[in-house]
C-alpha cells in the first residue's frame, strides 16, 4: 500500500474556499435553482390548466407546510452561497489582473466565452432584485383576508390566478417579468453547462452536447416564462 | 519573390517593473511575408538599435513552437490570430498590407511584467514544483514496457502533456485563472500509473499553490481552449476537479 501523507488533505473548510470548492459549491447551488425555477416554470403553465388548476396548484403548495419551508429555507441558504461565491470570483479576478488589456479579443471557438458567460454577475444582480419584487407582489401579496379568495369544495382558497392576471395586465409587470426572463435565460445558457464542468461531469466528447443542450433548456426555460405574462397582456379578458 | 508588406505596430514600452507603461507606435516596411512575428520584431529591434534606442525586450528561445518561451498578446489575442500556433509561429503573410497590430505583454497580476513585454512566469514554476513531478523507483533503469499502460490512457496522458508553459491561458481568461496549465499538469499525471503515490497530494497542493499565486479563479469562459497552442481542452480542468474532489472524499 501506497503511504497517505495525512496532512496534505485539507479540511473541509479550506477545501470549500479552494478554487475547485468554489466551483463546486456555486453549481451544486446553481443547480437547486435551476431545478426550483424548472418546477415553477410548470406551475405557471398550470395557468394554462382546466377550471381552477393553477389555484389548487397553488394551494397544495402551500399545505405542503414544513416540507415547503424545507425546502424554502434551502433554497434561501443556496442562494445566499451563490451570490456570495459569485462576488468572491468576480473580486478575485479584479485582483488577478489589476491592469487590463488596451485589446482585447475572444479568440471564439472552441473557447465557450459569450454575452451570456460575461453577465452572470450583472444578470445574477437583476435576477436579485427581481426576486425580491417578485416574493413581494405574489408569495407575501395580498390574499384571502384582501379578497383574493375563491371556494374549491366548500373551502376558500387563494384566488392567485386572479391577482397574477390583475398585475400582468399592466405594461411594466408583463414587459419587466418577461425582460427579466430572458436574462434568466441568458444566465441558465452559461449556467446549466458550466455547472455540470464545475463539478468535474465533462469530458471532451460531453461538452459539446452538453453545451448545445444548455442552450435548448435556457431558451426553453426562458420561453416557458414569458408565455403567461404576454398571454395575459394580450389575450386575456 | 515573397511580398513586402507595412506594417503598423502599437507596442508596450515598459521600462521596468514599477514604471508606468504605454504603447508606442511603430512603422515597419518592406517586411518579408514570409518572416515570422518575432523576425518582424527582430527588424525592429534592429532599426531602433541603430537610432541609438532602446530595443523592445520580449522572451522567446527555440522559435518553433515547442519551448513555451515566447509569448504575446497580438491584436488582443494570446499568441494572435492563428489556432494552435505560438506567437513564433505566426507568419506575416497572415496580415495585409497596411494593418495595424496591438502588442502587449500577458497581463496577470500573478505573471509580473519585468520589461516591455518581458513578464515573469516563475508562478508557473512554482505550481509544479508543488506537486508535478513522480516518485521513481531508485537502481537500474527498468525495461522500457515493464509498466504497460492501456493506449487511450497514454494518449489522453500526452494530450495534456503537451503542454508548453507558456501562460496564454492566464493571459488570454477574462479572470486570469491558471486552470487550464494546473489541470493540464494534473490531468496528465493522474492518467498514468507512474506517480500514483502523489497523487490525492499532488492536485491539492498544486491547487493550493494556483491560489497562493494570486491567480483569478475559473469561470469556464473556456477562452484558455481557444488561444492554447498546444489546444489543451478544458477536459483538463474537469478532470483537475474531479481529482480534487477524489483527494478530498476518496
Ligand atoms: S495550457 Fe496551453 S496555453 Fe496554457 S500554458 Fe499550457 S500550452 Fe500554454
Ligand atoms: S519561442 Fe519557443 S515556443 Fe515560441
Amino acid at each position: 500500500m501506497a503511504p497517505r501523507i495525512k496532512h496534505d488533505k485539507p479540511g473541509l473548510w479550506s477545501a470549500l474556499a479552494s478554487p475547485i470548492g468554489k466551483k463546486v459549491l456555486t453549481g451544486i447551488t446553481g443547480f437547486a435553482w435551476a431545478g426550483f425555477v424548472i418546477l415553477h416554470m410548470a406551475g405557471n403553465l398550470s395557468y394554462f390548466g382546466a377550471g381552477e388548476a393553477y389555484n389548487e396548484y397553488a394551494h397544495k403548495l402551500l399545505s405542503t407546510g414544513p416540507l415547503l419551508y424545507a425546502v424554502e429555507i434551502v433554497l434561501l441558504i443556496c442562494l445566499v452561497i451563490h451570490a456570495i461565491l459569485g462576488v468572491n470570483i468576480y473580486l478575485g479576478k479584479r485582483r488577478a489582473r489589476k491592469q487590463g488589456y488596451d485589446a482585447y479579443r475572444s479568440a471564439g471557438r472552441p473557447g465557450l466565452q459569450s454575452p451570456s458567460s460575461r453577465t452572470m454577475l450583472l444578470t445574477g444582480v437583476v435576477l436579485l432584485v427581481f426576486l425580491v419584487i417578485h416574493l413581494k407582489s405574489f408569495k407575501f401579496g395580498p390574499g384571502i383576508a384582501e379578497g383574493y379568495s375563491l371556494l374549491v369544495d366548500g373551502e376558500p382558497i387563494r384566488d392567485l390566478k386572479r391577482l397574477v392576471t390583475e398585475k400582468f395586465q399592466h405594461p411594466i409587470y408583463a414587459f419587466g417579468y418577461t425582460g427579466v426572463m430572458v436574462l434568466l435565460g441568458f444566465h441558465l445558457r452559461h449556467g446549466v453547462w458550466s455547472a455540470l464542468q464545475s463539478l468535474g461531469a465533462m469530458n471532451r466528447r460531453l461538452t459539446p452536447l452538453i453545451y448545445g443542450i444548455a442552450a435548448l433548456l435556457a431558451v426553453g426555460i426562458a420561453a416557458g416564462f414569458v408565455v403567461l405574462p404576454l398571454y395575459i397582456y394580450f389575450f386575456a379578458p | 519573390m515573397a511580398q513586402t508588406m507595412t506594417i503598423h505596430l502599437k507596442v508596450w514600452r515598459q521600462s521596468g517593473p514599477d514604471a508606468k507603461g504605454k504603447l508606442v507606435d511603430y512603422t515597419l516596411e518592406n517586411l518579408n511575408e514570409d518572416m515570422s512575428f518575432l523576425e518582424a520584431l527582430d527588424v525592429l529591434n534592429e532599426e531602433l538599435i541603430k537610432k541609438g534606442e532602446d530595443p523592445v525586450e520580449f522572451d522567446n528561445d527555440c522559435r518553433e513552437g515547442i519551448c513555451g518561451s515566447c509569448g504575446l498578446m497580438v491584436g488582443g489575442i494570446a499568441h494572435g490570430p492563428m489556432k494552435a500556433t505560438a506567437v513564433c509561429q505566426l507568419h506575416m503573410r497572415h496580415y495585409k498590407d497596411g494593418d495595424t497590430i496591438v502588442v502587449e505583454p500577458f497581463r496577470a497580476t500573478a505573471f509580473p511584467i519585468i520589461k516591455d513585454l518581458v513578464v515573469d512566469r516563475s508562478a508557473f514554476d512554482r505550481i509544479i514544483a508543488a506537486g508535478g513531478y513522480v516518485s521513481v523507483d531508485t537502481g537500474g533503469a527498468p525495461d522500457a514496457n515493464s509498466l504497460p499502460i492501456p493506449k487511450e490512457h497514454v494518449d489522453e496522458a500526452f494530450d495534456f502533456a503537451t503542454c508548453i508553459g507558456c501562460g496564454a491561458c492566464v493571459a488570454s481568461c477574462p479572470n486570469a485563472s491558471a486552470s487550464l496549465f494546473t489541470g493540464a499538469k494534473v490531468a496528465h499525471l493522474a492518467h498514468l500509473p507512474q506517480g500514483r503515490i502523489e497523487r490525492k497530494e499532488r492536485v491539492v497542493r498544486m491547487v493550493d499553490q494556483m491560489k497562493a499565486e494570486g491567480f483569478g479563479d475559473c469561470s469556464n469562459h473556456g477562452e484558455c481552449e481557444a488561444v492554447c497552442p498546444k489546444q489543451i481542452s478544458i477536459a483538463a480542468i474537469a478532470k483537475m476537479r474531479r481529482e480534487y474532489l477524489r483527494a478530498l472524499f476518496g
